[in-house]
């Protein structure tokens, strides 16, 4: 070939990778845009504070109501439910698939939890159906078990391998100068894991509940099969709850085009996107923190 | 403290972590096991094989595997050029300024972006704005956008493995540095690369959000696999057979063999992508 086409293909795949970049930049100012936009069109019919303090969700009402302050609640109660059987379980396993199992042990835990990753989120939401319904509705006796506690235990499932693996790449990182130190004073392991290498890991740590905590608002098929969906104000972990996840995922396929009710479901889809930006901007916060400080 | 007190403890502290990881490992053998053992009866060759007759309630689920896989394409065709430029792009053009931070930060926020909204994204673009209507290649581009920032990272991991005296190298010897990307650097890394595509799709593969409004549907008569036109896919027929079918109870079965089947599907994937890591390693070594 000619060094002169040779010179100009050069100069024309850099400004083609070029454009792939700007493509990202505009993908995530689409979806911006997108959500802005709807969202305003919502906010010109009702007021903001409605629809974040309003405490009934009835868009299909005669009176349509907007207020998703039972939708968050749900999104929140599930969420956290979800994290109380996650963050110990999580941590837990990570310590043990770091500092106690054998090469061998790891290598089998690593690809199990990689496998436990990969089940998609619906095949989770119909054992919930058809394993965990049954199991709550007959423990606690209720008709059905479609409720926060189903919803919980499922998304505690799907956080686990999000939470183990980042707790581990946290707690892996510990520099072995500080457990010798440790053990060179006359601590136990125990004694170790819990005063020098999980508060030395502690920001990984922070970052994998994060993640979890992002994934976990975010997810919908699992809470939309398994919660039962019922849009009230939830008062415990056996009431019936709808996510906004869920709620944009049952209600988008029916609203009209270009409705109030249309335009309220990218609102609660902006609050959402918000909600989760936070987590993973917390979480990023945290991992920049141990990653000045392991390089120090 | 005595000593024996502590090693008393130390079984219990140590039967604590234990405990936790095999309950973790307890909720997959718990989530397989139950798939298998109810699914395995269901699947034949007739099941992969037949399209779903009278309502949904008999035959096979033939119609959503060629969804699945169509879309998978039409994902993978659409991504992984995109993503992989990206990455290069990256890795070996871009300086360390501004823009190149902002870009790495917008790929980390949309890997954050939950599912449902890049399923709301598609609709408005490809559905309305692009005039595609609910269809194939609707769903398909929105499974590709959504798999976007996690082939740029895996492929950005991929190529940072390479060392610079390789690049030095090809240009030393008067190729351009397109020439030096397309043949030394890319080739060089392409298990790497290839691992993490696989992942991605198999991700893909067993999302359902995204397609809810974009193309997916509840039946479709006869042969299915027009990009313009609606679809059947594994995952949201596991989803309508197991809560929107009128009678549950009879398609439980089948819900059960699609659920094997998208299982069965994805952990091969991820079997592939093992592979091929394992043996980029060993080739390391």
């Amino acid at each position: 070939m000619k060094y002169r086409t040779r010179i100009s293909i050069d100069k024309l795949f850099k400004v083609v990778f070029k454009a792939t970049g700007m493509l990202v930049l505009a993908l995530l100012g689409g979806i911006f845009a997108m959500l802005v936009y709807n969202s305003i069109s919502f906010f010109l019919d009702i007021k903001p504070l409605d629809f974040i303090t309003g405490m009934e969700w009835a868009p299909t009402a005669k009176t349509p109501k907007y207020g998703m302050l039972p939708l968050i609640i749900s999104t929140t109660v599930v969420t956290f439910g979800a994290m109380i059987i996650a963050i110990p379980l999580g941590i837990g396993t990570a310590a043990f698939i770091s500092e106690y199992a054998g090469s061998r042990l790891k290598n089998i835990l690593k690809p199990a939890i990689e496998m436990l990753a990969a089940i998609p989120s619906v095949v989770i939401g119909f054992l919930g159906i058809v394993v965990l319904s049954p199991g709550i509705a007959n423990m606690a006796d209720l008709p059905n078990g479609l409720n926060a506690l189903n919803g919980a235990i499922l998304l505690a499932i799907m956080a686990l391998p999000t939470i183990i693996t980042v707790a581990e790449d946290a707690i892996h990182a510990v520099p072995n100068a500080y457990k010798e130190a440790s053990y060179g004073v006359g601590a136990t392991k125990w004694q170790t894991l819990r005063k020098v290498i999980i508060p030395a890991a502690a920001p990984g740590i922070i970052t994998a509940v994060m993640l979890g905590v992002g994934r976990a608002i975010g997810e919908t098929m699992t809470v939309l099969m398994a919660t039962g969906n019922a849009g009230l104000i939830p008062t415990g972990m056996f009431d019936s709850v709808k996510t906004m996840t869920a709620t944009i995922a049952i209600e988008m396929g029916e609203v009209p085009y270009q409705t109030t009710h249309y335009y309220a479901l990218y609102a609660i889809a902006t609050v959402l996107f918000f909600m989760t930006l936070f987590a993973n901007i917390v979480g990023e916060f945290f991992i920049n923190r141990i990653r000045k400080y392991h390089a120090v | 403290m005595q000593y024996k007190t502590n090693r008393l403890s130390t079984v219990i502290e140590w039967g604590t972590l234990l405990l936790s990881t095999i309950i973790v490992c307890f909720f997959l053998f718990v989530i397989i096991w139950e798939i298998v053992s109810k699914g395995a009866s269901s699947l034949s060759w007739e099941f992969v094989s037949a399209i779903p007759k009278d309502g949904m309630t008999a035959g096979g689920i033939l119609t959503p595997i060629i969804g699945t896989v169509l879309l998978t394409l039409i994902t993978a065709i659409f991504a992984i050029p995109f993503g992989i430029c990206c990455a290069i792009y990256l890795n070996e053009y871009a300086e360390n300024n501004w823009l190149t931070r902002t870009i790495r930060a917008a790929i980390r926020n949309l890997s954050g972006v939950p599912s449902i909204i890049y399923g709301l994204f598609g609709l408005a673009l490809f559905v309305q704005a692009l005039q595609f209507g609910t269809s194939l290649i609707a769903a398909g581009l929105t499974l590709g956008l959504l798999s976007l920032p996690y082939i740029i990272t895996t492929t950005e991991e991929a190529l940072k493995r390479i060392p610079n005296s390789m690049r030095e190298a090809a240009l030393a010897v008067g190729a351009t540095k397109f020439e030096t990307i397309k043949d030394v650097v890319i080739p060089s890394a392409m298990s790497g690369i290839l691992t993490g595509v696989v992942l991605t799709l198999s991700r893909a593969a067993g999302e359902t959000a995204p397609i809810l409004f974009t193309g997916a549907a509840f039946f479709i008569n006869g042969s299915s696999g027009y990009l313009n036109q609606e679809f059947m896919a594994l995952p949201y027929h596991l989803y309508m057979l197991s809560t929107q079918h009128q009678s549950i109870d009879q398609v439980r079965p089948i819900a059960y063999g699609t659920a094997l089947v998208l299982v069965i599907v994805v952990f091969l994937l991820n079997l592939t992508a093992f592979y091929i890591r394992y043996k980029y390693r060993k080739n390391e070594n």
